[in-house]
C-alpha cells in the first residue's frame, strides 16, 4: 500500500528536505503514525490531544479531510495527501 | 526587500479597500526562486472578519498545486488590517508559514490613506523591510 504525502516548505526539516516521501496506512491515523516512526517530531506538528491541529489543511487527493472523517478518514492504496499550513492571521 | 511594480501595489491597496471593513487577503506568485511579484492572486477571506482573515481551504490548495505546476512560489502574502496598524499581529506572527514569502501589511483604517508595508517573518520573528515600487 503506498501512499504519497507532499509535505510543506516549513515540515520538510522533518523530511530530511524531501517535498514528498510515501507511507502506508489505511487510514490518515495510520498514516501518520507509520510516517512519525520514520520522521520523529512530524506527526506532532500535524496532530494535538484533540485531533487534527486547527490550523494545519491536510487533504486527500482534492478534498479537505475535515469533511470526510478527519483522521479516520480511509485511505486506498495510490492516494495522496497533501500537507499545508493555514494562511491565516489578522489583526485580532 | 520588496520590489514590486506600482500595478501590483495599487491591486493589493484596491482589494483591501474594496474589502473594508473585512480583511481582504491574497497572493502574488512568481518563478520560483526569483523573488520577483509577477501574478497577483486575490484570495477569499473565509472567515469574513474585520479582525481576522483565513483562505478558504480548497481555494488554497487549487492555488497551491496551480502554482506548483507553473514552477512559482508565493512571492507576496498580503492581508489588510482595517482599524489598527499595518504591522504583524501576534497571530499573523504564529501562523506564518512561508519563510521566504514577503508580508505585506495594508491598513485600511484611514480610507483615504491606506498604508502599505512589507515584512520577513520567520522563525517567529519580524523584520520590516523597504519597498521598492518599480515603475512599469
Amino acid at each position: 500500500m503506498a501512499i504519497e504525502v507532499r509535505i510543506p516548505t516549513i515540515l520538510r526539516s522533518y523530511t530530511g528536505g524531501a517535498k514528498s516521501v510515501a507511507g502506508s496506512g489505511s487510514t490518515l491515523d495510520e498514516l501518520l503514525a507509520d510516517l512519525d516512526g520514520r520522521y520523529d517530531g512530524l506527526r506532532e506538528r500535524l496532530v494535538d490531544d484533540a485531533g487534527l491541529r486547527r490550523f494545519i489543511n491536510v487533504y486527500l487527493n482534492d478534498e479537505d479531510v475535515r469533511f470526510i472523517g478527519g483522521l479516520a478518514a480511509p485511505l486506498t492504496d495510490g492516494d495522496t495527501v497533501t500537507v499545508l499550513p493555514a494562511v491565516a492571521g489578522g489583526a485580532r | 526587500m520588496l520590489t514590486i511594480s506600482a500595478e501590483l501595489r495599487s491591486k493589493i491597496v484596491a482589494h483591501a479597500l474594496a474589502d473594508h471593513p473585512d480583511e481582504a487577503c491574497g497572493v502574488i506568485a512568481g518563478p520560483a526562486g526569483s523573488d520577483r511579484p509577477e501574478r497577483f492572486i486575490p484570495m477569499l477571506n473565509a472567515e469574513r472578519s474585520p479582525t481576522f482573515y483565513r483562505f478558504d481551504s480548497l481555494e488554497q490548495l487549487r492555488v497551491w498545486r496551480d502554482m506548483d505546476d507553473r514552477d512559482e512560489e508565493p512571492i507576496v502574502i498580503y492581508h489588510s488590517h482595517t482599524a489598527t496598524e499595518a504591522y504583524p499581529s501576534r497571530t499573523d506572527i504564529s501562523y506564518a508559514s512561508e519563510p521566504e514569502a514577503h508580508y505585506v501589511l495594508v491598513s485600511t483604517k484611514q480610507a483615504d490613506q491606506p498604508e502599505f508595508r512589507s515584512f520577513r517573518i520567520v522563525d517567529g520573528e519580524v523584520t520590516e523591510e523597504d519597498v521598492l515600487v518599480a515603475p512599469e
